[in-house]
């Protein structure tokens, strides 16, 4: 223990007070050339010989992703946004070099009023609380020491040099710590039964299989945090009596991997991780498990399955998995965030930390806001914030003057809130209490051009792909909902066909054998409630009102708009459009239209219209 | 496409890495697949018989998983995100307008073997939606005029 302390003073002087340049190297901000941008830093610090007073730092994750690539300059926390490799010299030589400040990368809020300095000043991070995921922009994922310079891995030494297991879960449950993955089943009493049940070897494992679509931040986190996860990992293992623990992650991401397979290497070094952990006689050891790309796998039964090396089928939890789970044996199953909480708590009680959110919902919680937002990107917040702070104040509202319609949080298990429950404090029971749920937190925001008879198709089409077919509710029944809104979508709907969808769906809830396929019919069950209206226009009237079921829509030339440029008559990939002569607006023929809207998006005269 | 032969030493060098454990059969195939981008029929049987599982065990796993596939795959990858962010952003007609302009269908392998077209349900970078991903780069902010371009990058 007292070594891990010298370790870190020793890290703490061996870094004097230098200018630090800190490159997103997240794979949002990669996409925008992270890795080569920080290469160019280094090359432009040795040129100018710097080494000594300018370091360089690939981080992980901001959570800005709208903005990216992004740059902060330490100390003085200089916020740089959309950052490309050409403005490279001019950062180095004028802010790094000369402490001046580049206007054009700075943040501009959308109104145009002011230019913005400092990272913590941005609206968008300003009503956050960045509790679990703020680290990420501060440390390399790759560096062991950053971590622990942060204060990172004293949990661990305190759990181990002076407290019980049993002390251990009593301080977690005190904390009301839930578990982020979804369920939100309150970890410690996981961690409690599984300590009781008998039967060894026991394990723990992370859940990084994050299949929501929309969800990236179990992915951020594990790129860009990896040790917070290892440490939380370690002392759920000590508390629950396990010696041996797995990372479940998808295999579509292959960064995560990387850099979780690097933390625990590092871990080991130090002593961390394997035998005899800071000598306290505690032993613990991860293994990395790579997912094979199955949406179930999220589901905890299946999850363990897939690591046996079998096909990823739930079973029906009789006996709960923290008895036999794992190849039969007591297992603790959290998410990525959850684990990544429980140092928090132990260094700063689990007093401080129950004062944080609503009375069932403590701490915080990562969202990913996405779709139909101005500031798309991670953000925490604690808990019983309202959907419309974090949609309007954080998120920064609706692009192009488009009107809001809803937000869908909980993923394919989720469900579709309308605008007029935006007021509502987001926390588990609450979203629970409008027929939708937390999930792992992804939050989608949707404009007056998205179709809600669509999404609720979209839905059932991606879990009737992903239904692992073991049994019938799920299978079968997600596949013949998937057909009548297929029909709705098409135009030939029936009224009649509304009831049929909503019985269908109360049977798949009570039949269906895993949380899965029980939550599937939710974003239908939504949709129904709240937009019926578009169902109805669907079906009686014929029409898409948001303009985008195919079969109900088709492209049209406002004539008084078009100036016979034939733009889209080149854009257009099957000939459908027609160049008469100059001054004649062009003409679309409906025959040989496939809709695909290349000439609405090619149109700089706004002269193509859906109707 | 034809099937390639597969060498009994590199399945050889797979196995060993895992220690020939039954338990670790999804990543030996992941395995097998980054080596050869696809699971060849040889090397499914060569595991079955040198794990002592049952063909049919090792093929209901290969085939449960997204991320195996058996056919012989193009010179390229295209994955067209799927996911819920993307679909907002309309990743349906970027799909389309590449089914358009590689004339196959998602899923599929072009006659040239030049591309394979699969959709994914989401690769974790929603901000950046809609997003294609070729051959492991990112490329954000799709536009049905974007595909285009995109695909005369790769040859």
């Amino acid at each position: 223990m007292e070594e891990l302390q010298k370790k870190r003073s020793r890290i703490m002087d061996s870094r004097p007070d230098v200018s630090t340049i800190a490159v997103c190297c997240g794979t949002g901000c990669q996409a925008f050339g992270g890795e080569k941008v920080a290469q160019a830093f280094r090359e432009k610090i040795a040129e100018s010989g710097l080494q000594n007073s300018v370091a360089i730092k690939t981080t992980g994750c901001h959570g800005f992703c709208e903005r990216g690539l992004l740059v902060v300059i330490r100390p003085q926390n200089i916020f740089y946004q959309r950052v490309r490799l050409e403005d490279v010299d001019e950062i180095f030589n004028e802010t790094v070099i000369n402490g001046k400040i580049i206007e054009r990368l700075l943040y501009i809020t959308p109104d145009g009023s002011s230019k913005i300095t400092s990272e913590e000043e941005v609206p968008f991070y300003k009503k956050q609380m960045r509790l679990i995921f703020g680290a990420n922009g501060n440390i390399d994922p790759a560096e062991i020491d950053d971590y622990i310079a942060i204060g990172g891995y004293s949990a661990i030494a305190k759990v181990l040099s002076s407290m019980k297991p049993e002390q251990v879960i009593e301080e977690v449950s005190a904390a009301g710590l839930r578990g982020r993955g979804g369920g939100g089943f309150p970890a410690a009493t996981k961690w409690k039964s599984t300590r009781e049940a008998e039967g060894e070897p026991k394990y723990v494992i992370c859940n990084c299989d994050e299949g929501d679509p929309g969800a990236f931040m179990d992915r951020s986190l594990m790129e860009g945090n990896p040790h917070s996860i290892l440490e939380g990992m370690i002392i759920g293992a000590y508390a629950s009596g396990s010696n041996t623990g797995f990372i479940y992650i998808r295999n579509e991401y292959p960064l995560a991997v990387k850099n979780a397979e690097i933390a625990i290497r590092q871990a080991e070094e130090y002593g961390l991780l394997g035998e005899n952990i800071l000598g306290s006689g505690f032993n613990f050891s991860v293994h990395i498990n790579r997912g094979g790309g199955a949406f179930v796998c999220g589901e905890s039964t299946a999850l363990m399955a897939s690591i046996e090396g079998k096909v990823g089928e739930p079973r029906a939890k009789y006996v709960h998995t923290s008895e036999r789970g794992l190849y039969d044996r007591p297992t603790v199953l959290n998410n990525v965030e959850t684990w990544a909480n429980v140092p928090l708590i132990i260094n700063r009680g689990s007093a401080w930390f129950a004062s944080i959110g609503t009375e069932n919902s403590k701490g915080t919680k990562i969202f990913s806001l996405v779709g139909k937002i101005n500031n798309t990107g991670l953000v925490e917040v604690p808990m019983g914030i309202t959907l419309r702070e974090i949609i309007y104040e954080i998120g920064g509202g609706i692009p192009d003057g488009k009107r809001f319609k809803a937000v869908l949080t909980g993923g394919p298990s989720g469900g579709c809130i309308p605008e007029n429950l935006l007021d509502l404090p987001v926390d588990f029971d609450e979203l629970t209490r409008v027929g939708s749920m937390m999930g792992s937190g992804a939050m989608i925001v949707m404009d007056e051009d998205n179709c809600m008879v669509d999404i609720a198709r979209y839905f059932l089409k991606f879990l009737e792909e992903e239904s692992c077919g073991k049994c019938v509710p799920c299978r079968e029944g997600l596949k013949r909902m998937r057909q009548i809104l297929d029909d709705i979508c098409e135009g030939k709907g029936e009224e009649s066909h509304l009831e049929l969808l909503e019985e269908m769906s109360a049977a798949i809830g009570d039949g269906a054998l895993c949380g899965l396929g029980q939550t599937a019919p939710n974003p239908v069950l939504t949709t129904l409630k709240y937009f019926r209206d578009e169902y109805i226009s669907h079906i009686v009237d014929k029409k898409c009102p948001a303009g985008v079921c195919k079969a109900l829509i088709s492209y049209h030339i406002v004539n008084e708009n078009c100036t016979s440029c034939r733009l889209c008559v080149k854009k257009c990939p099957v000939g459908a459009i027609e160049f008469v002569d100059k001054k004649i607006p062009v003409v679309i023929h409906q025959d040989l239209c496939t809709k695909c809207g290349a000439c609405k998006e090619t149109c700089k005269f706004n002269a193509v219209e859906i109707r | 496409m034809p099937e390639i032969s597969v060498k009994n030493e590199t399945l050889n060098c797979i196995l060993d890495r895992y220690k020939r454990d039954r338990g670790q059969l999804i990543s030996i195939l992941q395995d097998i697949q980054a080596e050869y981008n696809y699971l060849p029929r040889e090397a499914v049987k060569f595991v079955s018989s040198e794990l002592g599982i049952p063909l049919s065990q090792v093929y209901s796993v290969a085939t449960f998983f997204k991320a195996f596939s058996l056919q012989p795959r193009g010179r390229h990858t295209i994955h067209v995100c799927m996911g819920t962010a993307c679909h907002v952003r309309g990743a349906a007609q970027i799909l389309q307008q590449m089914e358009n302009e590689t004339k196959t269908c998602c899923g599929e392998t072009t006659k040239d073997g030049k591309f394979t077209l699969e959709s994914v349900n989401c690769v974790g970078a929603c901000a950046l939606g809609p997003v294609v991903v070729v051959d492991g780069e990112y490329a954000g902010q799709m536009t049905v005029n974007k595909v285009k371009p995109l695909l005369e990058k790769y040859d």
